[in-house]
């Protein structure tokens, strides 16, 4: 597989502008993400209004895998509900730790469909899916750090 | 004639790598390029005929049977024994036998530390050492209300020996430092330091897992206490590792684990333990890891522990000046002395997604913290890419390394 499967412009392109890079004024909850193995770090920061993301931003430092994850995260879960931001933790879950010999099933993944290459690095799934994690720590208001363990 | 007999003259790089089976192997579909051996060495051929040639001939418990199998394996043992010892200019009966670098460490810590650590004492570290001689001694002071004490180092990765000397004190009880850096490749001034830790009545532990498979040790020379190193970075298999410390502070240590092997007689009200080393060996001991430890040990004996420094040592030359033409590329870890580490950073490209780009070129080094957090503080870094050197790499795999960081580069840019 080629890199640029990886590495796509999307990904490359969230990495080097990640939107949401930022901490929403009217935030009432956050969450802290790290990985011990190869230190990726974020906090995210989520306005929750009536079990709505009302916003979102984070912060923090990871590579472009986790950085551009957490980037498209965002922009993904603004304006939803907390089980919508559960369902789509779950299918992006899923997709980057599907069988890589099998057609991904991206139906709905939207953007997030570029990561699907990540099934392809079993060492990288937990850059992927940190932000996820940690965002969902944030808005079920898990105390303490998410780890990707 | 035993290997260590036999030097091979002079350095023949082709039949070396043809020792090592997994260097043949192909990674993505390109030729294994194999740089991080600091996190763990490959291992040549002999090594594992040495094991698979005990398990298959001579195999049986050591120091239990009296029959022949039995013997041979405690010949074989013990054997392995002098050759660990051999390897750092050591006495036979003062050499440990343990899991790796880590469990020695710990088997100070928890033994020595134990029995002389009182509260408020200190245990002095310096700023670029492994978790794995951190940790244990976090956790005996913690228990006997005893303070790590933490020296520092300049930008260019040294032991600042003024600011070391100034946090030696009257309470300083052990120093306890690596012999090579595994991130900057940093030779510390190990005679300097047990020189002036011992002036202070302080004894040294020194962590050679680095050091041991690069550069010649003489523990006498050295003048220290205590010194570790496992034999998976000694390109021995990975069950193994060495402790080795001065006859008499062993001889006045409890023991670490109890068990069978480690006693002279046991009753309910008391037991009695065996003279050093069999009192820090309990249970059954990995004969297999020992025997292969030895076969490890004869290898690199035979090429020669200085032609191996020598060898690195020019590869390191050539290797930074290729990495220092690389621009926004940064090495960490610029010591005077130093062996075959390059750590670096590269601007704007995250270490785990350099890694991933070599990867794909079948170029193997290790990303990350390298066990070593407080150090990547200390250099204001998250994580650094890592390549170290073996005694079986060439210019080729550095020539590899250097284009692979070119095509992050270009993906990155």
């Amino acid at each position: 597989m080629d890199l640029r499967e990886l590495y796509q412009t999307t990904i490359l392109d969230h990495n080097k502008k990640p939107r949401n890079f930022r901490v929403p004024e009217d935030a009432n909850h956050e969450g802290h993400g790290h990985n011990p193995l190869c230190g990726d770090d974020f906090t995210v920061h989520v306005t929750l209004e009536d079990g709505v993301v009302k916003d979102i931003g984070f912060q923090g430092t990871g590579c472009a895998i986790s950085k551009a994850s957490a980037s498209l995260m965002t922009e993904r879960v603004k304006g939803r509900t907390v089980a919508e931001l559960d369902t789509m933790f779950e299918d992006f879950h899923e997709l980057v730790t599907s069988d890589p010999l099998q057609e991904p099933d991206i139906s709905g993944m939207g953007k997030l469909a570029v990561f699907a290459g990540v099934r392809e690095y079993p060492m990288r799934v937990k850059c992927a899916t940190l932000a996820w994690h940690t965002a969902s720590a944030a808005v079920h208001g898990d105390s303490g750090v998410a780890k990707t363990e | 004639m035993s290997a260590a007999q036999t030097k091979l003259a002079p350095y023949d790089i082709a039949r070396i790598r043809s020792d090592f089976p997994i260097l043949a192997a192909s990674m993505h579909g390109q030729p294994l390029a194999y740089l991080d051996s600091a996190s763990s060495a490959q291992k040549p051929r002999a090594v594992t005929d040495a094991m698979t040639h005990l398990f298959e001939n001579d195999y049986a418990n050591v120091h239990r049977g009296v029959y022949q199998l039995s013997a041979t394996s405690t010949r074989l043992y013990d054997e392995a024994r002098q050759a660990a010892a051999r390897l750092i200019s050591a006495a036979t009966d003062e050499v440990i036998f343990t899991r790796n670098t880590t469990e020695a460490i710990n088997l100070v810590a928890a033994s020595w530390g134990r029995r002389n650590l009182a509260p408020g004492d200190e245990v002095l570290l310096t700023e670029m050492e492994h978790h794995s001689n951190i940790v244990p001694w976090q956790l005996v002071c913690e228990e006997r209300g005893a303070r790590v004490v933490v020296a520092p180092v300049d930008d260019r990765g040294e032991l600042i020996l003024e600011e070391f000397e100034k946090l030696l004190g009257d309470r300083t009880r052990l120093v306890a430092l690596a012999h090579v850096s595994n991130v900057l490749g940093t030779i510390n001034p190990v005679r300097t330091v047990c020189d002036l830790a011992h002036a202070r009545d302080a004894l040294v532990l020194v962590d050679g897992a680095q050091a041991a498979p690069r550069l010649p040790v003489d523990v006498n020379a050295l003048g220290c206490d205590f010194y570790a190193y496992s034999g998976h970075k000694l390109y021995g298999p990975n069950g193994v590792g060495v402790l080795w410390g001065r006859g008499e502070i062993l001889d006045a240590m409890p023991p670490f684990l109890g068990g069978g092997g480690m006693i002279e007689t046991v009753t309910f009200e008391k037991s009695t333990y065996a003279p050093v080393p069999d009192r820090f060996e309990a249970g059954t001991p990995d004969v297999g890891c020992a025997v292969g430890l030895r076969a490890a040990i004869d290898y690199v004996e035979a090429l020669g522990l200085e032609e191996i420094a020598r060898h690195e040592e020019a590869l390191l030359e050539y290797g930074t000046a290729l990495l220092e033409e690389i621009p926004g590329l940064h090495i960490i870890g610029k010591a005077q002395e130093k062996t075959g580490v390059l750590s670096f950073t590269v601007d704007g490209i995250h270490p785990h997604d350099i890694g991933t780009v070599l990867d794909r070129e079948g170029v193997a080094i290790r990303v990350g913290h390298h066990c070593a957090q407080p150090l990547m503080d200390r250099f204001g870094v998250p994580a650094t890419a890592r390549a170290s050197l073996g005694l079986y790499n060439d210019r080729e795999d550095l020539d590899r390394l250097v284009s692979g960081i070119r095509s992050a580069i270009e993906i990155f840019a």
